[in-house]
Protein backbone atom coordinates (compact mmCIF):
# COMPACT_ATOMS: atom_id res chain seq x y z
CA UNK A 1 0.00 0.00 0.00
CA UNK A 2 2.83 2.49 0.75
CA UNK A 3 4.86 3.56 -1.96
CA UNK A 4 8.44 5.02 -1.85
CA UNK A 5 9.27 8.64 -0.71
CA UNK A 6 8.30 10.54 -3.07
CA UNK A 7 9.36 14.27 -1.12
CA UNK A 8 12.18 16.83 -1.66
CA UNK A 9 14.64 16.73 1.99
CA UNK A 10 14.05 20.01 3.86
CA UNK A 11 10.72 21.36 1.93
CA UNK A 12 9.52 21.61 5.14
CA UNK A 13 12.82 23.42 7.04
CA UNK A 14 13.91 25.07 4.02
CA UNK A 15 10.55 26.73 3.46
CA UNK A 16 11.03 25.99 -0.07
CA UNK A 17 8.60 24.12 -1.55
CA UNK A 18 8.40 23.73 -5.39
CA UNK A 19 5.19 24.81 -5.99
CA UNK A 20 3.55 22.79 -8.94
CA UNK A 21 6.70 20.20 -9.69
CA UNK A 22 6.00 17.76 -7.17
CA UNK A 23 7.52 18.20 -4.26
CA UNK A 24 5.54 17.24 -1.47
CA UNK A 25 4.74 19.54 1.86
CA UNK A 26 6.44 17.03 3.82
CA UNK A 27 10.36 16.26 3.95
CA UNK A 28 11.78 12.92 3.18
CA UNK A 29 11.33 10.46 5.94
CA UNK A 30 13.74 8.34 3.93
CA UNK A 31 16.03 5.66 5.24
CA UNK A 32 17.96 5.31 8.33
CA UNK A 33 18.00 6.33 11.82
CA UNK A 34 17.41 10.17 11.62
CA UNK A 35 14.18 10.85 12.41
CA UNK A 36 12.54 14.49 11.36
CA UNK A 37 10.82 16.51 14.27
CA UNK A 38 10.06 20.03 12.79
CA UNK A 39 9.26 22.73 15.39
CA UNK A 40 6.34 25.09 14.73
CA UNK A 41 6.89 27.21 11.26
CA UNK A 42 5.68 30.32 11.01
CA UNK A 43 2.64 30.87 9.42
CA UNK A 44 4.25 32.39 6.77
CA UNK A 45 6.35 29.35 5.74
CA UNK A 46 3.56 26.98 5.94
CA UNK A 47 1.73 24.97 3.06
CA UNK A 48 -1.22 23.70 2.04
CA UNK A 49 -2.42 20.11 3.45
CA UNK A 50 -3.10 18.22 0.02
CA UNK A 51 -6.93 17.86 0.42
CA UNK A 52 -8.09 13.90 0.45
CA UNK A 53 -11.16 12.07 1.09
CA UNK A 54 -11.06 8.92 2.69
CA UNK A 55 -13.13 6.52 4.33
CA UNK A 56 -13.64 6.34 8.20
CA UNK A 57 -14.45 2.84 10.22
CA UNK A 58 -18.29 3.54 10.24
CA UNK A 59 -17.57 4.08 6.52
CA UNK A 60 -18.04 7.67 6.29
CA UNK A 61 -16.32 9.61 3.83
CA UNK A 62 -13.71 12.26 5.77
CA UNK A 63 -12.41 15.35 3.99
CA UNK A 64 -9.60 17.04 5.44
CA UNK A 65 -11.89 19.82 4.35
CA UNK A 66 -14.12 19.21 7.13
CA UNK A 67 -11.84 19.88 9.62
CA UNK A 68 -11.12 23.73 8.19
CA UNK A 69 -10.94 25.82 11.37
CA UNK A 70 -10.07 23.24 13.53
CA UNK A 71 -6.29 22.09 14.61
CA UNK A 72 -5.86 18.48 13.13
CA UNK A 73 -3.05 16.04 14.02
CA UNK A 74 -2.89 13.82 11.14
CA UNK A 75 -0.93 10.68 12.18
CA UNK A 76 0.22 8.15 9.51
CA UNK A 77 0.50 5.09 11.17
CA UNK A 78 0.09 0.92 10.86
CA UNK A 79 -0.85 -2.06 13.09
CA UNK A 80 2.19 -3.82 12.37
CA UNK A 81 4.55 -0.29 13.62
CA UNK A 82 6.15 -0.43 16.50
CA UNK A 83 6.63 3.05 17.41
CA UNK A 84 3.22 3.75 16.14
CA UNK A 85 2.03 1.88 19.02
CA UNK A 86 3.65 4.40 21.42
CA UNK A 87 2.46 7.70 20.22
CA UNK A 88 -1.18 6.35 20.04
CA UNK A 89 -2.31 6.53 23.69
CA UNK A 90 -0.28 10.07 23.59
CA UNK A 91 -2.84 10.54 20.63
CA UNK A 92 -5.93 9.41 22.91
CA UNK A 93 -4.97 12.14 25.67
CA UNK A 94 -4.80 14.99 23.08
CA UNK A 95 -8.24 14.30 21.54
CA UNK A 96 -10.19 13.97 24.94
CA UNK A 97 -7.74 17.15 26.36
CA UNK A 98 -8.21 19.53 23.30
CA UNK A 99 -10.80 18.38 21.31
CA UNK A 100 -13.44 21.12 22.98
CA UNK A 101 -10.72 23.50 22.04
CA UNK A 102 -11.14 23.33 18.13
CA UNK A 103 -8.50 20.09 17.93
CA UNK A 104 -8.90 17.01 15.58
CA UNK A 105 -6.99 13.88 15.67
CA UNK A 106 -7.35 11.83 12.60
CA UNK A 107 -5.62 8.36 11.95
CA UNK A 108 -4.93 7.39 8.41
CA UNK A 109 -3.53 3.32 9.03
CA UNK A 110 -1.33 2.44 6.01
CA UNK A 111 -2.34 -1.26 6.56
CA UNK A 112 -2.66 -3.15 3.72
CA UNK A 113 -5.07 -5.95 5.49
CA UNK A 114 -7.91 -2.85 5.68
CA UNK A 115 -9.88 -2.95 8.67
CA UNK A 116 -9.52 -6.33 9.33
CA UNK A 117 -6.44 -5.64 10.57
CA UNK A 118 -7.42 -2.45 12.26
CA UNK A 119 -10.69 -2.67 14.13
CA UNK A 120 -9.82 -4.91 16.30
CA UNK A 121 -6.22 -3.35 17.08
CA UNK A 122 -9.02 0.44 17.53
CA UNK A 123 -10.33 -1.83 19.89
CA UNK A 124 -7.68 -3.22 22.02
CA UNK A 125 -6.11 0.64 22.39
CA UNK A 126 -9.16 2.31 22.89
CA UNK A 127 -8.65 4.40 20.23
CA UNK A 128 -10.93 7.58 20.41
CA UNK A 129 -10.23 9.53 17.50
CA UNK A 130 -11.67 9.19 13.78
CA UNK A 131 -9.24 6.64 12.12
CA UNK A 132 -9.37 6.20 8.42
CA UNK A 133 -7.55 3.79 6.03
CA UNK A 134 -4.81 5.29 3.72
CA UNK A 135 -3.98 3.97 0.27
CA UNK A 136 -1.35 4.83 -2.49
CA UNK A 137 -3.10 7.99 -3.19
CA UNK A 138 -3.38 9.80 -0.19
CA UNK A 139 0.30 8.76 0.51
CA UNK A 140 1.56 9.97 -2.91
CA UNK A 141 0.04 13.07 -2.45
CA UNK A 142 1.65 13.73 1.23
CA UNK A 143 4.65 12.99 -0.71
CA UNK A 144 4.86 9.32 -0.64
CA UNK A 145 4.68 8.55 2.97
CA UNK A 146 7.25 5.89 4.04
CA UNK A 147 7.88 6.03 7.29
CA UNK A 148 5.90 5.63 9.90
CA UNK A 149 4.87 6.76 12.31
CA UNK A 150 4.76 10.08 10.43
CA UNK A 151 2.72 13.05 12.35
CA UNK A 152 1.82 16.50 10.68
CA UNK A 153 0.15 19.25 12.94
CA UNK A 154 -2.40 21.03 10.63
CA UNK A 155 -3.24 24.57 11.78
CA UNK A 156 -6.87 26.21 11.56
CA UNK A 157 -6.41 27.34 8.30
CA UNK A 158 -5.62 24.08 6.86
CA UNK A 159 -1.59 24.30 6.52
CA UNK A 160 1.28 21.98 7.67
CA UNK A 161 2.77 23.43 10.70
CA UNK A 162 5.09 21.25 11.40
CA UNK A 163 5.84 17.25 10.65
CA UNK A 164 7.24 14.72 12.74
CA UNK A 165 8.56 11.47 11.19
CA UNK A 166 9.68 8.65 13.29
CA UNK A 167 9.10 8.32 17.11
CA UNK A 168 8.55 11.54 18.81
CA UNK A 169 11.18 12.54 21.71
CA UNK A 170 7.74 12.83 23.85
CA UNK A 171 4.51 13.86 24.61
CA UNK A 172 5.06 17.32 25.58
CA UNK A 173 6.68 17.96 22.33
CA UNK A 174 3.35 17.25 20.83
CA UNK A 175 1.75 19.14 23.36
CA UNK A 176 3.15 22.21 23.38
CA UNK A 177 2.85 22.59 19.44
CA UNK A 178 -0.94 21.36 19.21
CA UNK A 179 -1.25 24.50 22.85
CA UNK A 180 0.65 26.59 20.43
CA UNK A 181 -1.73 26.64 17.58
CA UNK A 182 -4.86 26.30 19.99
CA UNK A 183 -3.95 29.87 20.33
CA UNK A 184 -2.96 29.23 24.05
CA UNK A 185 -0.91 31.69 25.86
CA UNK A 186 0.86 29.37 28.22
CA UNK A 187 2.76 27.27 24.77
CA UNK A 188 5.89 26.39 25.58
CA UNK A 189 4.75 26.44 29.68
CA UNK A 190 4.54 22.08 28.91
CA UNK A 191 8.39 21.56 28.25
CA UNK A 192 9.36 24.47 30.49
CA UNK A 193 7.97 22.62 33.17
CA UNK A 194 9.75 18.96 31.98
CA UNK A 195 12.88 20.88 31.67
CA UNK A 196 12.12 22.46 34.67
CA UNK A 197 11.69 19.29 36.46
CA UNK A 198 14.60 17.34 35.20
CA UNK A 199 16.93 20.22 36.55
CA UNK A 200 16.10 19.60 39.85
CA UNK B 1 16.95 29.69 -3.83
CA UNK B 2 14.16 27.39 -5.39
CA UNK B 3 16.84 27.21 -8.89
CA UNK B 4 19.00 25.63 -5.86
CA UNK B 5 16.20 23.17 -4.13
CA UNK B 6 15.56 22.16 -7.48
CA UNK B 7 18.96 21.04 -8.43
CA UNK B 8 19.70 19.63 -5.23
CA UNK B 9 16.95 17.95 -4.12
CA UNK B 10 15.92 14.62 -5.11
CA UNK B 11 12.12 15.16 -6.88
CA UNK B 12 10.33 11.91 -6.62
CA UNK B 13 13.15 9.40 -5.79
CA UNK B 14 12.49 5.58 -6.06
CA UNK B 15 13.13 4.34 -2.70
CA UNK B 16 14.84 1.26 -1.83
CA UNK B 17 15.01 -1.17 0.79
CA UNK B 18 16.62 -1.46 3.92
CA UNK B 19 17.46 -5.38 3.24
CA UNK B 20 19.32 -6.73 0.26
CA UNK B 21 20.05 -10.75 -0.56
CA UNK B 22 22.97 -11.65 -2.06
CA UNK B 23 23.87 -13.57 -5.06
CA UNK B 24 22.79 -17.97 -4.52
CA UNK B 25 24.60 -20.40 -5.73
CA UNK B 26 22.92 -22.49 -8.65
CA UNK B 27 21.95 -25.79 -7.22
CA UNK B 28 22.71 -29.22 -8.86
CA UNK B 29 21.01 -31.85 -7.92
CA UNK B 30 19.47 -35.59 -8.57
CA UNK B 31 16.00 -36.57 -9.36
CA UNK B 32 14.89 -37.96 -6.42
CA UNK B 33 17.75 -36.64 -4.12
CA UNK B 34 17.71 -33.52 -1.76
CA UNK B 35 19.93 -30.26 -1.87
CA UNK B 36 20.65 -27.13 0.17
CA UNK B 37 20.12 -23.29 -1.12
CA UNK B 38 22.21 -20.79 1.11
CA UNK B 39 20.41 -16.87 1.54
CA UNK B 40 22.59 -14.61 2.46
CA UNK B 41 20.54 -11.32 3.33
CA UNK B 42 22.10 -7.90 4.62
CA UNK B 43 20.06 -5.71 6.50
CA UNK B 44 21.14 -1.68 6.71
CA UNK B 45 22.95 -1.37 9.85
CA UNK B 46 20.53 0.72 12.56
CA UNK B 47 17.62 -1.25 10.98
CA UNK B 48 16.20 -4.72 12.12
CA UNK B 49 13.56 -6.84 10.55
CA UNK B 50 10.97 -9.11 13.01
CA UNK B 51 12.10 -12.92 12.90
CA UNK B 52 10.27 -15.90 11.60
CA UNK B 53 9.24 -15.88 15.00
CA UNK B 54 7.96 -12.27 16.23
CA UNK B 55 7.50 -11.60 20.01
CA UNK B 56 4.64 -9.59 19.42
CA UNK B 57 1.31 -10.91 17.55
CA UNK B 58 0.85 -7.60 15.69
CA UNK B 59 4.48 -7.63 14.29
CA UNK B 60 4.76 -9.10 10.46
CA UNK B 61 6.95 -12.10 10.41
CA UNK B 62 10.38 -12.57 8.32
CA UNK B 63 9.23 -15.35 5.76
CA UNK B 64 10.72 -17.53 2.76
CA UNK B 65 8.44 -18.86 0.71
CA UNK B 66 9.10 -21.44 -2.53
CA UNK B 67 7.07 -22.17 -5.93
CA UNK B 68 5.70 -25.14 -5.63
CA UNK B 69 7.97 -26.66 -8.33
CA UNK B 70 10.20 -27.53 -9.83
CA UNK B 71 11.65 -28.82 -6.83
CA UNK B 72 9.90 -28.90 -3.19
CA UNK B 73 11.09 -27.00 -0.33
CA UNK B 74 11.10 -29.86 2.16
CA UNK B 75 12.15 -27.38 5.46
CA UNK B 76 13.21 -23.21 5.34
CA UNK B 77 16.01 -23.51 8.19
CA UNK B 78 16.49 -19.70 9.92
CA UNK B 79 19.02 -18.51 11.99
CA UNK B 80 18.65 -18.18 15.67
CA UNK B 81 16.77 -14.89 16.38
CA UNK B 82 18.23 -12.51 18.31
CA UNK B 83 16.42 -10.35 21.20
CA UNK B 84 17.00 -6.75 21.16
CA UNK B 85 15.46 -4.37 22.96
CA UNK B 86 14.41 -0.78 21.43
CA UNK B 87 13.03 2.67 22.29
CA UNK B 88 9.48 1.75 21.21
CA UNK B 89 9.00 -1.59 23.10
CA UNK B 90 8.80 -2.12 26.40
CA UNK B 91 9.67 -5.99 25.87
CA UNK B 92 12.84 -7.33 24.56
CA UNK B 93 12.12 -7.92 20.57
CA UNK B 94 12.64 -11.16 18.48
CA UNK B 95 14.78 -9.65 15.44
CA UNK B 96 17.13 -10.40 12.82
CA UNK B 97 19.84 -8.01 12.17
CA UNK B 98 23.42 -7.19 10.26
CA UNK B 99 23.75 -10.04 8.30
CA UNK B 100 22.06 -13.49 8.46
CA UNK B 101 21.54 -16.73 6.41
CA UNK B 102 18.54 -18.41 5.10
CA UNK B 103 18.70 -22.02 4.36
CA UNK B 104 16.46 -24.04 2.23
CA UNK B 105 16.40 -27.86 1.73
CA UNK B 106 15.06 -29.07 -1.31
CA UNK B 107 13.91 -31.91 -3.21
CA UNK B 108 14.11 -33.03 -6.44
CA UNK B 109 11.11 -35.35 -7.58
CA UNK B 110 12.07 -38.38 -9.00
CA UNK B 111 9.59 -37.93 -12.19
CA UNK B 112 11.56 -33.98 -12.33
CA UNK B 113 12.19 -33.08 -15.97
CA UNK B 114 16.02 -32.93 -16.14
CA UNK B 115 17.91 -30.14 -17.33
CA UNK B 116 18.29 -26.20 -16.40
CA UNK B 117 15.39 -24.52 -14.36
CA UNK B 118 14.58 -21.51 -11.75
CA UNK B 119 13.34 -21.94 -8.45
CA UNK B 120 11.06 -18.69 -7.26
CA UNK B 121 11.57 -17.89 -3.89
CA UNK B 122 10.16 -14.66 -2.18
CA UNK B 123 11.59 -12.91 1.06
CA UNK B 124 8.73 -10.87 2.86
CA UNK B 125 10.05 -8.63 5.73
CA UNK B 126 8.91 -5.60 7.54
CA UNK B 127 11.67 -3.46 8.49
CA UNK B 128 12.05 -0.96 11.49
CA UNK B 129 14.94 1.45 13.07
CA UNK B 130 14.73 2.22 16.73
CA UNK B 131 12.49 4.93 16.06
CA UNK B 132 10.57 4.13 12.56
CA UNK B 133 9.27 1.31 10.79
CA UNK B 134 9.10 1.03 6.81
CA UNK B 135 5.95 -0.84 5.11
CA UNK B 136 6.28 -4.66 4.42
CA UNK B 137 8.33 -5.92 1.58
CA UNK B 138 8.90 -8.54 -0.69
CA UNK B 139 12.47 -9.84 -2.49
CA UNK B 140 12.15 -11.81 -5.30
CA UNK B 141 14.77 -14.63 -5.34
CA UNK B 142 15.22 -16.77 -8.67
CA UNK B 143 17.59 -19.47 -7.84
CA UNK B 144 19.18 -21.68 -11.01
CA UNK B 145 18.41 -25.04 -10.75
CA UNK B 146 20.60 -28.02 -13.00
CA UNK B 147 18.19 -31.28 -12.12
CA UNK B 148 20.09 -34.60 -13.48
Amino acid sequence: MLKPIRAAIGCVALGACLVGTGCSNIPEAGFGPRSVHAAVKPEHDRKTAPEFALKDSNGQTVHLADYKGKVVLLDFWATWCGPCKIEIPWFIEFEQQFKDRGFAVLGVSMDEDGWEAVKPYMEDLKINYRILLGNEQVSDIYGGVESLPTTLLIDRQGKIASVHIGLSRGKEEFRDDIDRLLGSSSAGSGRALTALTAAK
Amino acid sequence: MLVLAALSLPLLPQSKGVLSVGPVEKLTIQRGASGEVKITAQLQPGFHVNSNTPSEEYLIPLKLTWAKEPLQAEQVNYPKPQSEKYDFSPTPLSVFSGNFEIVTRFKAPADARNGPAIMNGKLRYQACNNKECLPPRTIEIPVTVEIQ
